[in-house]
Order: C-alpha cells, then sequence, then structure tokens
C-alpha cells in the first residue's frame, strides 16, 4: 500500500540563519528513513509519465521501487545507466518542471520528491562504494573532448565505458566547467564534481587543463594528431551586458566575473588571494538560477542587503523553485517586476546605485510569457554598491573563429543535427555551446547522444 | 607543471624568466599573452608574452613585481615548476603592410614592445624605436632594442639615462622633423598611452596601445577585463588585447585597474613579510 501523504517530505536543511553565512551545503540530503517513506508515494505507474519529462530517460519507478525495497545500490545502478552524474543531477536539474511536473502525485497534492530520491541514492553509493570503476579493455580508438562541463564528462564517460582513449581538454586550471566555476559550493559540493571526475579518471580518461582549444590546438590539429572524432563542449561562457550607461563603472561584475571568483578562486575563503569589493548592499540583475547564486554568494559575503531585480514577474522566475525559496529565506529582497536603466556612479567613479523603472505585463511574447511593458514615469533608485549582471551568457566564439566549415547560428551557437553532428564529418557538439545557455541535465545528455553516434560513427569506418 | 629553466633580473624590481610550454611556444606571437598561477592557491594573472623559442619549447616571460603574485613569482627559481601556464591568448600584434612604424614603450611596458618591434624589424620594416624609464637603474633590454631598430631613443625622467624627458617629448620631436609613421604602437602605463594617443591624434598617426587590465579567465568568460574603445564595450582578452589608441577610454581603465589597489597592497605586504621569514628560516 503506497504512502498517501499528499505532501513531500520535506529535505533536512541547515537553518537560513546559520546558512547565511556559511558555504557549507544549504539541503542536507534525505536520511534512509525519509528516503524509504517518500519512495513508498511513489504508485509505480505503468505508464510512466516521469520518465518522459527527464531529459535522458532515467527510469524513474523502477529506481523508486529499489529506494521502497531498501536496495539503495541497485537504486543507483539505475540512475546511473541513463545519467552519468546522478549526484549532480540530483541537486541542481529543474525537478519541478521535468519529472516531477508529470508526477501522477501532483494532481492532488505534491509530487513524489523525485531529485530528492536520485540525490540520496547517488549519495549513498558514494558515501558507501570507495573503490573506483576498472579500465575497460582498450579498444585502439582516440576520441577528444574540449571542454570537461556537463557535456564534456558525459560524452568522455560514455566513450570511456566503450574502451575509447578519451582526452579532456579544459581551458581552466580546474576540471569541471561550470559545475565548480559557476554553481557555488553550498549549493553543488565541489568533493561531488571531484569524485565524478576521479570515477572517469579511473574509466582511463585523461584531463589536460590549461588547454585552450582554438588557441594552443585548432580542432583541426586535434583531428591531425590521431584523435578520430572530436566533441565540442565548449558551453555559453561570453557573459552578456544590458548596454545602459555606467556597466563599466568599478563594482559592476558578470555573474560569470563574481562566481568564478568566489568558487573557482576561493574567495569565499579567508586569506584568498582572489580579491573582491567588499559590498553592503549589493543588486543582481536577472532572474534565472545563476542570478539566485550569485545573490546567496552575495550574502554570504557579508552584504546587508541584497536584491534581485527582474523585469517580469515571481511567476517568470527562470529559477529552480527550491532556490527562490531558499534565497527568500536568506533575506534575499525580490524587486520584481523592475528593470535597471542606469547604474549611477558615486563620488570615487566606483557604482553609487541603480536607477529602475517598473514593469507591468503585457500580452505574451514568442517565450509564451507576458512581455514586461514598462510604466512611465514610475523611475527609482536603489542604493547599491554593487551590480551583479546575470542576464544570460552566449556561447564562447573561440573554436568557431578558429574551425572553418564548421556552420553557426547567428547568435553563436554551433549547428548540429540530432546526434550532435556538426557540419564538420568527426566533429561532434552539444551542450549550451549548441543551446545556448541551459541545463545541466540537458548538456549531459547531449554529451551521451554525441558519444552513441562517436562510437557508431568510428566503429561504421 | 611548467619548469622555469632561467631566471634573472634585469633591474631591482624587473624579472625576466624562460618557462618550458612547448605547446605555448609553437603557437606564440607578439602581441600576445599567457595567464600563470605560481602554485595551486594563486590567482590567475595575464602577462604578456615577450619573446619564445619554438625550438627550446620555451616562452619568456617579463614582468615587475608589483603585487602578491609577481612578489612570490620574483622569489620562484630555475629548477621551480609553475602550476599553470595557459596561451597563447588574445590575438597577435598586425604587421603586415607597415614600412615605416614609432614603437613606444614605457617602463616595464619596454619587455612588451620589444618582440613587437623585432616583428617588425624582420618583416623588414623600418623601426624608431623610443624608450622610457623613470631613471637609469630602472633601464630595461638596450641592447635588445637597438639591434631591433633602425633609430633609437633613450629617455629618463631625470636625466640619468638618454636624455631627459618624456616619451611624448621624443615621439613630439620625431614627427616635427618630418618623420612619416605607418603606425605608432605604444606599450606602457596606462597614463603614457594616453598621451601618446593624445599627441599622434593630434597629427592624425594610426596608434595601437596593448591593453593590461584586470583579467581572470583570459578566455572572454569573465568579462573582468572590458574597456570602452570607441563607445563600445570590448573585452580585452579576446578582442585585444590591442586597440585602436585614439578609442580606448583610458581614464575608465585606470579606473578599473585601480580597483583592487587597497586589496593588493595587502596581500604584497603579507606576501613579502612570508617569503622573509622564509629567508631567515634558511
Amino acid at each position: 500500500m503506497p504512502n498517501m501523504s499528499p505532501k513531500k517530505n520535506e529535505m533536512p536543511s541547515q537553518n537560513p540563519e546559520i546558512r547565511r553565512n556559511n558555504y557549507e551545503e544549504v539541503a542536507l540530503g534525505y536520511t534512509e528513513e525519509i528516503a524509504v517513506a517518500e519512495a513508498e508515494r511513489c504508485l509505480g505507474c505503468k505508464h510512466m509519465p516521469c520518465v518522459t519529462g527527464c531529459p535522458v530517460g532515467i527510469k524513474i519507478p523502477h529506481f523508486i521501487k529499489k529506494i521502497a525495497d531498501r536496495d539503495f545500490e541497485g537504486a543507483y545502478r539505475i540512475i546511473a545507466e541513463s545519467s552519468s552524474l546522478p549526484a549532480v543531477c540530483g541537486r541542481v536539474c529543474p525537478q519541478e518542471s521535468q519529472c516531477e511536473a508529470k508526477c501522477v502525485r501532483g494532481l492532488k497534492g505534491e509530487p513524489v520528491g523525485i531529485g530528492r530520491l536520485e540525490r540520496f541514492a547517488a549519495d549513498r553509493h558514494n558515501d558507501t562504494v570507495t573503490e573506483l570503476p576498472e579500465k575497460p579493455e582498450p579498444n585502439g580508438h582516440r576520441v577528444a573532448v574540449v571542454g570537461s562541463g556537463p557535456s564534456g564528462l558525459a560524452c568522455a564517460g560514455d566513450l570511456a565505458r566503450k574502451g575509447y582513449a578519451v582526452t579532456v581538454f579544459e581551458a581552466l586550471h580546474t576540471a569541471g566547467g561550470v559545475l565548480v566555476y559557476g554553481i557555488p559550493e553550498f549549493r553543488l559540493p565541489k568533493a561531488i564534481v571531484k569524485k565524478e571526475i576521479d570515477t572517469l579518471c579511473a574509466l582511463g580518461v585523461t584531463i589536460e587543463t590549461n588547454m585552450v582549444i582554438g588557441k594552443v590546438l585548432s580542432v583541426d590539429e586535434l583531428l591531425g594528431d590521431g584523435f578520430e572524432a572530436v566533441f565540442i563542449g565548449t558551453g555559453a561562457g561570453l557573459p552578456r551586458f544590458m548596454g545602459i550607461p555606467g556597466e563599466n563603472l568599478c563594482g559592476v561584475y558578470s555573474a560569470n566575473e563574481f562566481l568564478t571568483r568566489i568558487n573557482l578562486m576561493k574567495a569565499y575563503r579567508d586569506g584568498s588571494a582572489t580579491p573582491l569589493m567588499n559590498a553592503k548592499n549589493v543588486a543582481v540583475v536577472g532572474g534565472g538560477n545563476v542570478a539566485m547564486d550569485a545573490a546567496r554568494c552575495a550574502k554570504r559575503l557579508g552584504a546587508e542587503n541584497v536584491y534581485i531585480v527582474y523585469r517580469r514577474g515571481e511567476a517568470e522566475l527562470p529559477a529552480r523553485a527550491e532556490e527562490v525559496e531558499h534565497a527568500k529565506e536568506e533575506g534575499i529582497i525580490f524587486r520584481l517586476l523592475t528593470n535597471p536603466t542606469e547604474i549611477l556612479p558615486d563620488e570615487n567613479g566606483s557604482v553609487g546605485g541603480i536607477r529602475c523603472v517598473e514593469m507591468g505585463l503585457g500580452e505574451p511574447d514568442e517565450s509564451g510569457r507576458r512581455r514586461p511593458v514598462e510604466i512611465e514615469g514610475s523611475d527609482f533608485t536603489i542604493d547599491v554598491d554593487c551590480v551583479v549582471m546575470s542576464i544570460g551568457t552566449s556561447p564562447n566564439p573561440l573554436i568557431k573563429s578558429t574551425t572553418d566549415g564548421l556552420e553557426c547560428t547567428k547568435w553563436g551557437g554551433i549547428v548540429t543535427d540530432e546526434n550532435g553532428l556538426t557540419s564538420r564529418s568527426a566533429v561532434y557538439a552539444g551542450g549550451d555551446a549548441v543551446t545556448g545557455a541551459a541545463t545541466v541535465i540537458l548538456a549531459m545528455g547531449a554529451g551521451k547522444t554525441a558519444a552513441k553516434a562517436i562510437d557508431e560513427y568510428i566503429q561504421s569506418k | 607543471m611548467y619548469p622555469i629553466l632561467h631566471k634573472e633580473y634585469l633591474n631591482p624590481t624587473v624579472v625576466r624568466m624562460d618557462i618550458l610550454a612547448p605547446l605555448v611556444a609553437k603557437k606564440a606571437q607578439a602581441g600576445q599573452f599567457i595567464i600563470l598561477r605560481t602554485d595551486e592557491d594563486g590567482e590567475r594573472i595575464p602577462l604578456t608574452i615577450a619573446d619564445y623559442d619554438r625550438e627550446a619549447g620555451t616562452v619568456r616571460i617579463i614582468f615587475q613585481k608589483v603585487g602578491a603574485t609577481t612578489e612570490k613569482l620574483a622569489a620562484m627559481n630555475a629548477g621551480d615548476c609553475l602550476s599553470d601556464f595557459a596561451g597563447p591568448l588574445g590575438r597577435a600584434t598586425e604587421t603586415e603592410g607597415l614600412r615605416k612604424v614609432a614603437v613606444v614603450g614605457g617602463g616595464v611596458g619596454c619587455a612588451i614592445a620589444y618582440p613587437v618591434a623585432k616583428k617588425l624589424h624582420e618583416s623588414g620594416c623600418e623601426v624608431h624605436a623610443v624608450v622610457g624609464f623613470r631613471t637609469c637603474d630602472l633601464v630595461i633590454l638596450e641592447d635588445d632594442f637597438r639591434a631591433v631598430s633602425d633609430k633609437f631613443i633613450l629617455m629618463s625622467d631625470d636625466g640619468t639615462a638618454g636624455e631627459k624627458g618624456l616619451v611624448t617629448d621624443a615621439l613630439r620631436t620625431l614627427i616635427e622633423s618630418g618623420e612619416q609613421y605607418d603606425e605608432v604602437i605604444a606599450i606602457g602605463p596606462l597614463v603614457m598611452m594616453k598621451f601618446v594617443a593624445a599627441l599622434t591624434k593630434e597629427f592624425g598617426i594610426k596608434t595601437i596601445v596593448s591593453m593590461n587590465p584586470i583579467m581572470i579567465d583570459g578566455t572572454g568568460m569573465c568579462g573582468g577585463c572590458r574597456l570602452t574603445v570607441g563607445g563600445k564595450t570590448k573585452f580585452a582578452c579576446v578582442d585585444g588585447p590591442e586597440f585602436d589608441g585614439h578609442e580606448v577610454d583610458f581614464d575608465e581603465a585606470m579606473k578599473r585597474g585601480a580597483m583592487y589597489r587597497e586589496f593588493e597592497r595587502h596581500a604584497r605586504e603579507a606576501a613579502c613579510n612570508l617569503l622573509n621569514r622564509k629567508k631567515e628560516g634558511e
């Protein structure tokens, strides 16, 4: 008999008053007892609607059944068949708009906490299974992967399991891409990312850091150097700015810079070599997960007032519901239906304030969301000494500009077919470099799809 | 890891190092830069490539001790290894079609101006080098410049080396004496580049400057290195580091460059104290 409680089991979390002063993980994860109770809420629907909501098609009711039966490692193995990064996706996937949105239990009450159960199974595996996988028999073929973010890691992992000698080239000094430079420690502990990467290395994947492909080596040189195929997973790294006056004042950061300083360069630690402005009042412009991350980091760095400035309404916030909720609990102030028009200087030429207008919601636009419209004469100023622009990123142009014959869209995304094949033979791409800024799970799915296509291509040669 | 093969002081605060990084050396060109970290917890700092030897696989860097990281770097020796060394980044200096160029270098900026002068010289261009330093003890690369210049003018603020005065004084004299340059390339402190650009604008001579703003990744990801050029925002790491000097907003660049000055001063003091304690312990 399933557990018919209409509510999800709550996620044990650090107290907001305490956590907003530390970088330890906010959500603490289910205990065995809570996980089993939550798993028992699953009706085990035969038609598995939840699976249709999962970009990589994890057999969700099957793994949940294993948890209900207390076969936790069995649950992990089912997830790992479809996902390369279970502990990561359990934490950062927008479940409420994917698998959980399709859950039958959600019709009357709350859906099953699929993400929380995924995380439980993955953490449980990581805590209890310490031996690394064995290296498969080499198949004698070499593949290069450019970028070590979610798509690159997923592609490398799947190919390595088939015996390919995979080399991953990373531009920065640490592998992980957005998982290490972007998502903060309190949401995704870096030890988890490292464990995933150690697993890949045990499978025989070689990671070469400090390799800016397009500069130090071109894609064509990789192909000429014995790599039979190249996967491009270079992400959407180029930050966008609004183009309003004052954006180059001292104290204005892109979210990428702000988060990179804090996460990758460890500015959150005392005595770090990385400087960051000591801001008292911070405005973060944007409403996505990255904006929430930046706002919550600013709070942890000691800012008194941190504002999310977003031009649409609460219902349109693109961030995961849990991140918005966490941000509110930590005291982030939401200035919704508000759009910046100018960043004002103080007497020293640093940020002194942000000029905004109020917005109303008009007719739905092409994205289906109601278009924000400026309310005339509603100008006002928020006093801030730091502004973080978190309004999206574009694909990095380094590969495009150095690879002949690589077809790209007007906005810089690499054009591929449904298997990730680009306009160049033997060159595949996936993740944000193709789609523009999206999610970890979509990038991971694209990496897996391309790995399958690369395997078929090389085996059929 | 990237071994330091050679280290030498060019003046009391400027150090030259050759780093073994064969892949970077293979692609390096004048005008480009690298990003390095001395150790696992270090900052990423950009340094322009001063020279390279493709055969030996080495890249030469020249830097002044100005902050915590450059102090730490200067305390390293041949045989030590840098934990990270990525490049070559940015766009190379464009020298094609240039027949006569004035290369203006100021202070440690001469380390970057030299490979540009050398590249121009090797492509058959007539090079007039104007280099300036505060005082005679700080002069670097004099012989190197002489070897690649058709005309070489050394200036110092106090007159202890070459002529007394600023590089802009010498450049004005050259231009007013009738020298016709296809281009002026100025590399040095922001304030020097600002005044060189102001001078050449008077005469309508195209001027290229090399910008070295605060940077993290060097691949276009963070946008920390942004500048206003011709009213548009540019990223020095991917759009530069060289820009049209008549279009650059130098005042903004100076403000942005000073953003962390207080933090850097403290960090440098801390680094010096640590290095001194290590020395005493030896």
